[in-house]
């Protein structure tokens, strides 16, 4: 959850000043295009989002300081105030530096029923993170509950950075934070070897191609 | 317009009208914490649900709009089931610390819970808690009241056109705050505590110190600046305890500026209790007695053109036309009330009136600011505008020190130079005046208070008249006074008579008695040091330091008085508490001196002075209530057009906190001043 947002919580790590760099720029000039004149705020949410990438390749770690909510809220020509707003309201916008891997685990009813308790177990275990919010010793991890991430078929889901590592349990979530500790990620999609959301044991309908007679095209005959 | 029948009462309302406005014309109490008349519609709070028939659930009726033929029920058992509810879960996180709340006894949400509430809760878990926020001086904050119904937010981002409140984060995180610590940095900041509907925002001067229920509540005018606030006086005892708004739609509508609300405590500090008279050069108590017989003694046998007058910027009209009367007796023409030196013209009142009116802001179409910053010289007056700017349509341009006036202005020069321009209409600016059905022109003190002040008068009469803001049916010339004993001053003439004086004459040795009454913006440093000075007045402050005499007078909230605002409206404060020691009514005290001289005035009490002052200037029979005027009268103003000089407009106030001996003499605008104007503090260390 989000703590109480004043400024000395986060002292410290608040950079002085935040500009965006060509890269984010070239970004920033597609989106406004989108909107109509006047209406620029609407874009409010893409350079947010713009801003916590750009500090990912600044700085490793993908957050929203408050120098980057001004120099948003300038640019759209928007109060302060009102950058702050969407940015707190968001989970995606972490206004805290969080670690190299952003482990998001997923702790709705889906996903706790299929064993969401053994992903959070096993998340604090490896990394020694004891709540949630925190960020491990090392700086690698930070652990965040979050809500449905809407796709309970595949439950539960350990969301890291942008990635989904679905069909978790203990073992699976052991050996990707071991990956993530080597600096290499699995590719993500199921952990338990499914494509997919197919059936967890292979197919069980449409095996074969098998079609009845009057289904076949006639060809016009 | 859409029929509709609330509780089986029919009523008529305009399309687009909501249901809780259907049910308030129908007299039907509707409960409510988001919804508030002057504020957009927000339909957070839930409390306003009613039921409208063939509606499956309850609707928030303070967002719904009206149908033709809607039948709406505000007493079913659905709709109190509902406000049961709703009202259960507002006081989920609310904590139950009402006898330790200052909002206690006056508070939406004690009253409502009372009203609609159940008389238990079901609600067994641990309550949430937030931290508090630091809002500056006057806005104490206990957050873990809120609930979050975004008034505040709304006020500050519509209203007083400072958007720094927001709600952060979501859910059971919520929380009401400026994110960025910071202090609000508004002058109508303490409007934000009328218009919390629980003890969220309350006032921290205030804290702890009474309870509504012991208070006597006085009807009062404000005196801090010319726009003439109706505010009500909260008194205990011999003690002024708080100043609130009072509703007036042709003034402040419900709003007060900070500094007219938070000087309270400036009323029981440096005042002028007994009479002081100066003797080898110190001055020491004394009696009634003995200071009139001082002043007499100085007086008597004096030719009466080495006498002089000048009033000061909070005084009553009563004690203003006392102070005349006794001088003209004594044959003294020495007579003044523009402290500040402005060059205003009495000729006619137009020439110093808001003649537009402050409701007839509303329907201007184009501003044309010169030299003020009304922002901090009548803030209420600059939501007004700023109203006007939020309807739409409207270019607001300004010549002087750019400054944010919470609504965007062109800034198009700094000298009076440029009217030149705009009357020629070289000017871009000149275009939107000339197309504009209705514009408007405010010309502020920081405008008059030159040399050439009386020739940026008429440069901004000609440029009224040269752009069509003049016509029996609109009056767009507009001059924005700064003191509240103004415009009651020149419509009794408080001026330099034939022969007679001015400020600077008078203070440069030109009397050798001069009487100031609650004068204090003078330079008295720059007093003839051989001049013998009688001040009158409340508080110990620079007229007092300098005097010869003093005479304890009455403060704003300690007489009958009568103002005259920057509109021309004439209005009546009430005496509430008893000046302090020794301390009398002004007039009183001017009535009384002159008997003692031997000149009777002709009256005897606040009625037949009254009727006085009705005779002189007919504008005082007609109390409250103001006509739309026209302009009917093209006679410009004496000034020279053509003689504005290039010398940059200076403001009128900078510090508008401290602008007064009371509000010189309060701690929290002290405090206000130190957190607002930090540069100032440094300077004046």
């Amino acid at each position: 959850m989000v703590d109480s947002m004043t400024r000395s919580d986060r002292d410290g790590a608040e950079p002085a000043d935040f500009t965006f760099d060509a890269e984010s720029e070239d970004k920033i000039a597609a989106i406004l295009e989108k909107y109509p004149s006047g209406r620029q705020a609407s874009a409010v949410l893409p350079l947010l989002d713009l801003a916590q990438r750009q500090m990912k390749r600044q700085s490793g770690s993908a957050w929203v300081p408050r120098a980057a909510m001004d120099a948003i809220a300038t640019r759209l020509q928007m109060p302060p105030i009102r950058v702050y707003e969407v940015a707190t309201f968001y989970f995606m916008f972490n206004t805290k530096p969080v670690g190299k891997w952003h482990l998001q685990v997923c702790t709705t009813t889906p996903c706790w029923l299929r064993g969401s308790d053994a992903v959070v177990d096993t998340c604090k275990r490896v990394t020694g993170i004891r709540q949630f919010g925190e960020t491990s010793a090392d700086g690698l991890f930070t652990m965040t509950e979050v809500e449905c991430l809407g796709a309970c078929v595949n439950a539960p889901i350990l969301q890291v950075n942008d990635d989904f590592y679905e069909d978790m349990d203990a073992a699976t979530t052991e050996k990707l934070l071991e990956a993530l500790r080597q600096n290499a990620p699995p590719p993500p999609g199921s952990m338990s070897g499914r494509q997919a959301s197919a059936p967890a044991g292979g197919p069980i309908t449409l095996t074969a191609l098998e079609f009845p007679e009057s289904a076949t095209p006639s060809g016009g005959e | 317009m859409a029929k509709v029948t609330v509780d089986g009462i029919e009523v008529e309302v305009p399309n687009g009208a909501s249901v809780l406005q259907a049910a308030e014309l129908a007299g039907k109490e509707i409960p409510r914490f988001c919804y508030h008349d002057r504020l957009s519609v927000a339909g957070n709070c839930r409390m306003c649900l009613v039921e409208v028939e063939k509606s499956p659930k309850p609707v928030a009726s303070c967002a719904f709009p009206v149908a033709d033929g809607m039948v709406v029920k505000t007493d079913s058992p659905m709709v109190r089931q509902a406000r049961r509810s709703v009202m259960e879960f507002l006081l989920i996180n609310h904590p139950l610390d009402c006898p330790i709340c200052d909002q206690g006894g006056e508070c939406d949400l004690q009253d409502q819970s009372m009203g609609y509430g159940m008389d238990s809760s079901r609600y067994r878990e641990s309550k949430r808690a937030v931290k508090d926020k630091n809002l500056g001086p006057l806005v104490k904050t206990v957050m873990t009241r809120c609930i979050q119904c975004t008034r505040c937010v709304r006020f500050a981002a519509e209203i007083a056109g400072v958007p720094e409140l927001g709600a952060t984060a979501r859910g059971e995180s919520m929380e009401i705050g400026t994110y960025v610590e910071r202090a609000l940095s508004s002058e109508l900041s303490g409007n934000l505590i009328d218009i919390c509907p629980v003890g969220a925002l309350t006032s921290k001067p205030y804290a702890f110190v009474a309870r509504p229920w012991e208070l006597k509540k006085i009807d009062g005018i404000d005196v801090f600046d010319a726009v003439g606030c109706n505010i009500r006086i909260d008194t205990r005892g011999p003690e002024v305890l708080r100043i609130l708004p009072r509703l007036n739609e042709d003034v402040n509508e419900e709003w007060l500026g900070d500094k007219s609300r938070f000087s309270v405590d400036g009323l029981k500090r440096r005042r002028l209790d007994r009479p002081w008279v100066r003797k080898d050069g110190k001055l020491v108590e004394a009696s009634w007695q003995e200071a009139f017989q001082a002043v007499a003694d100085q007086i008597k046998g004096r030719d009466g053109a080495r006498l002089g007058a000048i009033v000061g910027d909070l005084c009553d009209a009563e004690s203003m036309l006392a102070l005349k009367d006794l001088m003209t007796a004594l044959g003294s023409a020495n007579l003044d009330c523009r402290q500040d030196g402005a060059r205003l013209e009495a000729g006619r009142r137009d020439f110093y009136l808001f003649n537009t009116t402050i409701a007839g802001i509303e329907d201007a179409d184009a501003i044309l600011i010169i030299g003020s910053n009304p922002r901090r010289e009548a803030p209420v007056l600059n939501a007004r505008i700023r109203k006007r700017w939020l309807a739409g349509g409207i270019p607001i341009a300004a010549l002087g020190v750019p400054a944010d006036l919470t609504y965007p202005v062109q800034w198009i020069g700094q000298s009076p130079k440029a009217l030149t321009d705009l009357r020629r209409g070289t000017e871009g600016f000149a275009q939107a005046m000339r197309e504009a059905k209705r514009p408007m022109i405010i010309v502020g003190q920081g405008a008059l208070r030159r040399a050439d002040g009386a020739d940026v008068l008429a440069a901004a009469w000609a440029l009224a008249v040269a752009c069509g803001a003049m016509s029996p049916d609109w009056h767009g010339f507009n001059v924005l006074q700064l003191a509240a004993a103004r415009v009651a001053a020149l419509d009794l003439g408080f001026l330099p008579g034939a022969g007679g004086k001015d400020v600077a004459t008078m203070l440069a040795g030109g009397v050798d008695v001069l009487w100031l009454l609650g004068a204090d913006e003078v330079d008295a440093a720059a007093i003839d040091p051989k001049t013998f000075v009688v001040y009158q007045g409340h508080h110990g402050d620079r007229g007092a330091a300098r005097a010869d005499v003093v005479l304890p007078g009455a403060a704003y909230t300690e007489k009958d008085g009568t103002y005259v605002n920057t509109e021309g409206r004439v209005q009546r404060s009430e005496f509430a508490v008893f000046p302090p020691g020794d301390a009398r009514e002004d007039w009183r005290i001017l009535r009384a001196f002159a008997e003692t001289l031997g000149h009777r005035l002709p009256y005897d009490d606040l009625l037949s002075l009254r009727e006085r002052m009705a005779s002189i200037a007919p504008v005082f029979g007609r109390v409250g209530d103001l006509p739309r005027r026209g302009a009917v009268d093209l006679t410009p103003p004496a000034g020279d057009p053509e003689a504005v000089t290039d010398a940059p407009f200076q403001p009128a106030v900078v510090n508008y906190y401290q602008t007064d001996p009371i509000s010189r003499a309060s701690a929290t605008m002290a405090a206000c001043s130190a957190t607002y104007y930090p540069a100032l503090a440094e300077a004046a260390e």
